[in-house]
């Protein structure tokens, strides 16, 4: 299994001279598995390249959001696959007590907020909320739970042939509680992360910049650490970079999760738009 | 194959985190009715600390507990506002005479929410306590 990042920019797309490095667009990868139809993870920014590429392919595509938080939805009316007509998309996502998933998307797929209204997408359109349990998207077994964010926000574990990538971008597993106190049974996320070859987790803000933002959803590089070494995951690659942070803040802040994770083990990196993370034994993370 | 770690809901998490932060007196069950959590200020009515006691069942709590209304007449099981809040997945108040682990009789008024999911699925309950005659 193999995740290219299209996108790993939080809260707003911060292209630049500045953030070139790290990448300006906002969240989405794309998960290359041995077999099945291609699965995309968030509709950020990221999503209006791979879309470009994925153009050309036929058969349906799955695309599995973790919220409909803007940075995280922004790129679906933008996602040339959704404009084929004979393209069969699969919308996966969580569920809300209050409106069906096809409705919240809604309310940003019409006007005012975009020009054109969901119903008048041509492509065939299926909205599935995520199930209680694992379920299967091609060679994978997925699994999505609810994780501590505002409104309802899922994380995903995919799992396949034995290797296990969980993704959750936004995240704040300690709100309320010291990292060295949380029982692993109480800790929002755990059981999605436990265990993980490659664990793709927030860390949008440095320790310094968290208790101004406490409750806001996210963690600091310090929460996102001690998660990965609690869930005892392969490797952390800290992803949900904030707006404001140039490149050069980016290295201090991958510097500063080196420390914390300490000598043992696999370092871990910050995720880099352009870059594709192998999923296995070394976790390694290539330039694409 | 490795086993994994039994999770607690998220609602439930979110609930303990709250109730951690708050000088409101509360206890929080899961979903089966376990007694998994309850505060400091709780602690105090309580007479035990959680530490102390650990996770309880709905058997093992309601044995520990006596309760009785206030003219003296007995509860029945099904009648307390923590078990129509399980059972009937709706809140429920009351208030209620209870003999503590300490030995001490305490006039309680008690409320009891459920906590649904979102697919409508009972979460778990928080019960407030609050002392009859306190401000």
């Amino acid at each position: 299994m193999k995740a290219v990042v299209w996108g790993c920019r939080g809260s707003l797309a911060a292209p630049g001279a500045d953030t070139i490095r790290y990448g300006g667009n906002t969240s989405c990868i794309e998960l290359g598995l041995a077999e099945g139809p291609p699965v995309v993870v968030d509709a950020g920014t990221g999503i209006r390249l791979l879309g470009l590429e994925l153009a050309s392919s036929e058969g349906p595509i799955h695309l599995c959001l973790t919220h409909l938080h803007m940075d995280h939805l922004e790129g679906l009316g933008f996602f040339v696959p959704l404009w084929q007509p004979e393209r069969e998309l699969h919308i996966w996502g969580p569920a809300s007590p209050v409106d069906g998933l096809m409705e919240r998307i809604a309310r940003y797929l019409s006007p005012p907020l975009f020009p054109v209204e969901l119903s008048d997408v041509p492509a065939r359109l299926t909205f599935h909320d995520v199930p209680d349990g694992e379920f299967e998207l091609g060679s994978a077994r997925v699994r999505a739970e609810p994780v501590a964010h505002r409104g309802p926000t899922v994380g995903y574990r995919f799992e396949e042939a034995g290797t296990v990538l969980t993704y959750i971008p936004d995240h704040e597993p300690y709100l309320g509680v010291e990292p060295e106190e949380a029982e692993p049974a109480w800790i929002s996320g755990f059981a999605l992360a436990e265990g993980a070859d490659l664990l793709m987790h927030d860390a949008q803000y440095f320790e310094h910049e968290y208790p101004n933002h406490v409750g806001w959803g996210h963690s600091s590089v310090a929460h996102a650490v001690s998660f990965g070494r609690t869930a005892n995951v392969r490797k952390l690659v800290l992803f949900h970079h904030d707006p404001l942070h140039t490149d050069e803040q980016l290295d201090a802040l991958g510097a500063r999760a080196r420390e914390l994770w300490g000598e043992d083990g696999v370092p871990p990196e910050l995720a880099r738009e352009g870059t594709t993370l192998q999923v296995g034994a070394t976790s390694r993370l290539t330039a694409s | 194959m490795v086993e994994r770690t039994a999770q607690k809901s998220l609602p439930l998490i979110l609930a303990r985190e709250f109730a951690s932060n708050v000088a409101t007196p509360l206890t929080i069950l899961d979903e089966e009715g376990t007694l998994v959590f309850f505060n400091e200020p709780a602690e105090r009515l309580i007479g035990r600390t959680h530490a102390e006691l650990g996770d309880l069942s709905e058997e093992e709590w309601r044995a520990r507990f006596t309760t009785e209304r206030l003219d003296g007449s007995p509860v029945a099981i099904d009648e307390t506002p923590t078990a129509v809040a399980l059972r009937h997945r709706r809140p429920a108040h009351e208030t209620l005479v209870y003999t503590m682990l300490d030995g001490q009789r305490r006039t309680l008024s008690v409320t009891a929410i459920p906590m649904l999911e979102r697919g409508q699925e009972l979460a778990g309950v928080v019960v407030v306590f609050w002392e009859a005659g306190q401000g």
